[in-house]
């Protein structure tokens, strides 16, 4: 065992090497294409400006200040959004997944808004709040709440029966036996609901903030346009695209942290 | 294995012994205190579900520090007993005495699956096992002790993922151990793993017994394990106890011997010869 041990190690740790630059070479290829095909004509930069003019627009809003703004702007509201619409979510799934009486109160009704597309709201959403803040954080709490609650609940309602007999006959107390049993055997699905719920922020956030808002990436890029200034449109679509690929690592990093016992997350 | 885990492990007390090593019974008998085993009396045990009447009036008295293996068909009753012995699941008649008052850290069960905590290391697993005392001061000391009975004192901040079956089902033994239950009752413990390993864990547990002292109850649908290990064999038919067989043979016993042969063809006839008669 040791022998195979000190001989499939280094190969291991040699893997994710390769791998980080190997998963480059097509997103450089493509925006090297791009710029390639920008500059020799093929494509107008009226339908699409090269990479070199959009980093060049990028360089001048930071100059002035208005991109680290309107960037600020947006993630301070997905984040308030995520995290009042993902506490209220998880609160909920951890009533329903460890209270009967509160599931059999709460579980059908919420299923049924569930299938209200949270979007749909957006006009009456604004009829509630006007184009304030508090509209924005609404929507995106509202589409982070449902992936949040029903993986917590699955999660809670799938921890093997048979640890949970074991926590009791080893004298757990209700306490013991959800800190050290049930919420450890719910993380993993919590961590999908959680990576769900990145997702749908970032799509609420941009929906939100192109109809409604007066400031942020979203209303940015919708300035742009009313400017025809497409470099600015490709810029932001491309920090929001930034963004998410931020929040979904950011998460993935959380995830390999806390769940190093799980078998997919092993290294050796 | 054994090399590399030594390289990162310092020679601790307990990463220096290797797994039965003789040394390690010396210190065990040294031990001041030796708790023994808690005798039971069962009296027109009875439990159904439903329609389905599974134990029909079950009497019998097992001595303090006796090993008592249950054997009968599949679906005959020996979880059922087990659990209702356990404190598992209420009787619908009659009762279950321990000669002592008892505590919940007294009486402890293994299961045919470990029931690890995949997500606690290998210790804090064992620690587990002290119920109540599980916050102590010395539980870290209590849990590496345990581990170190069972042989595995160098695997301690494993993930129990990375352990073999045998490996996991010794760890669940420490588990159950560490609290120096008085009565272990095992549910087929040894009924997931490969033949090797199987007669490696009778050891263990025939060895730990003889050790600890408690009363051991253990369900197995393999009569050859049964003989091997135990003083006194039940065989529970239709509800109730069919058959009590002693076990004479000495110990430690001879696997294959011509006695132990004997009694475990005669058991397996009273076994099939229900058979004939349905
Ligand atoms: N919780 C339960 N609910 C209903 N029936 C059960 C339950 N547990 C066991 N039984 C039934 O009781 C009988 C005995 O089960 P069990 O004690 O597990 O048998 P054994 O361990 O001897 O194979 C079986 O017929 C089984 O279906
Ligand atoms: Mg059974």
């Amino acid at each position: 065992m040791s022998v195979i041990d000190s001989v499939s190690l280094p190969r291991n740790f040699r893997l994710p090497r390769v791998d980080g630059l190997v998963q480059w070479i097509v997103p450089l290829a493509i925006v090297a294409l791009w710029q390639i095909a920008c500059v020799t004509g093929l494509v107008p930069t009226r339908v699409l400006p090269a990479p070199s003019d959009v980093a060049l627009a990028g360089w001048k809003l930071l100059l002035s200040g208005e991109l680290i703004r309107n960037i600020w702007v947006s993630f301070w509201r997905a984040s308030i959004g995520f995290l009042i619409g993902g506490s209220i979510g998880f609160a909920f799934g951890l009533g329903n997944g460890l209270s009967q009486l509160s599931a059999k109160l709460t579980d059908t009704t919420l299923q049924m808004v569930r299938n209200v597309p949270h979007l749909a709201l957006i006009p009456l959403v604004i009829l509630w709040f006007g184009i304030d803040e508090s509209a924005k954080l609404f929507l995106v709490a509202l589409g982070v709440f449902f992936p949040i609650y029903l993986n917590t609940l699955h999660g809670i309602r799938t921890v093997d029966p048979q640890l949970i007999e074991m926590g009791r006959i080893y004298g757990m107390t209700d306490s013991e036996l959800f800190r050290r049993v049930i919420f450890p055997g719910a993380l993993p699905s919590i961590f999908v609901g959680i990576r769900f719920a990145l997702g749908i922020m970032w799509l609420t956030l941009i929906v939100a903030e192109t109809i409604a808002a007066s400031s942020g990436l979203g209303y940015m890029a919708m300035q742009a346009r009313e400017f025809m200034l497409i470099d600015v449109v490709v810029l932001s679509i491309l920090i929001y695209a930034l963004l998410g690929k931020l929040a979904d690592s950011a998460s993935r990093v959380l995830e390999r942290a806390t769940l190093s016992w799980h078998p997919a997350f092993q290294k050796n | 294995m054994q090399t590399a885990l030594r390289t990162i492990l310092p020679e601790t007390e307990f990463g220096s012994r290797a797994n039965f090593a003789p040394h390690a019974r010396v210190a065990r008998e040294e031990r001041p205190t030796q708790i023994s085993g808690l005798p039971l009396g069962i009296r027109g045990l009875r439990k159904s579900y439903g329609d389905n009447e599974v134990l029909r009036g079950i009497d019998l008295h097992i001595p303090s520090g006796q090993f008592v293996a249950i054997v009968g068909k599949s679906g005959c009753g020996k979880s059922t007993l087990l659990r209702l012995i356990a404190g598992l699941e209420k009787s619908d008649a009659g009762s279950v005495s321990f000669g002592d008052e008892i505590q919940a850290e007294d009486i402890r069960v293994m299961f045919q699956e470990p029931r690890l905590l995949p997500w606690a290391r290998v210790l804090s697993n064992v620690e587990v096992g002290l119920g109540r005392d599980r916050s102590s001061t010395d539980a870290h000391v209590r849990a590496e002790k345990a581990l170190a009975e069972v042989g595995l004192a160098d695997k301690r901040d494993q993930w129990p993922s990375v352990l073999s079956g045998g490996q996991k089902q010794r760890v669940a033994l420490a588990r159950a151990l560490v609290s120096r239950p008085r009565v272990l009752a095992f549910d087929e413990p040894l009924g997931a793993l490969d033949a090797l390993t199987r007669i490696s864990m009778q050891r263990l547990l025939e060895r730990v017994w003889r050790d600890q002292g408690f009363t051991a109850i253990l369900v197995t649908h393999d009569v050859a394990e049964a003989v091997a290990l135990a003083d006194r064999v039940l065989v529970i038919e239709e509800g109730r106890i069919a058959h009590d067989v002693v076990v004479n043979a000495g110990r430690p016993r001879e696997r294959g011997s011509a006695e132990l042969a004997g009694l475990e063809g005669s058991i397996l006839n009273h076994l099939l010869s229900g058979d004939d008669r349905t």
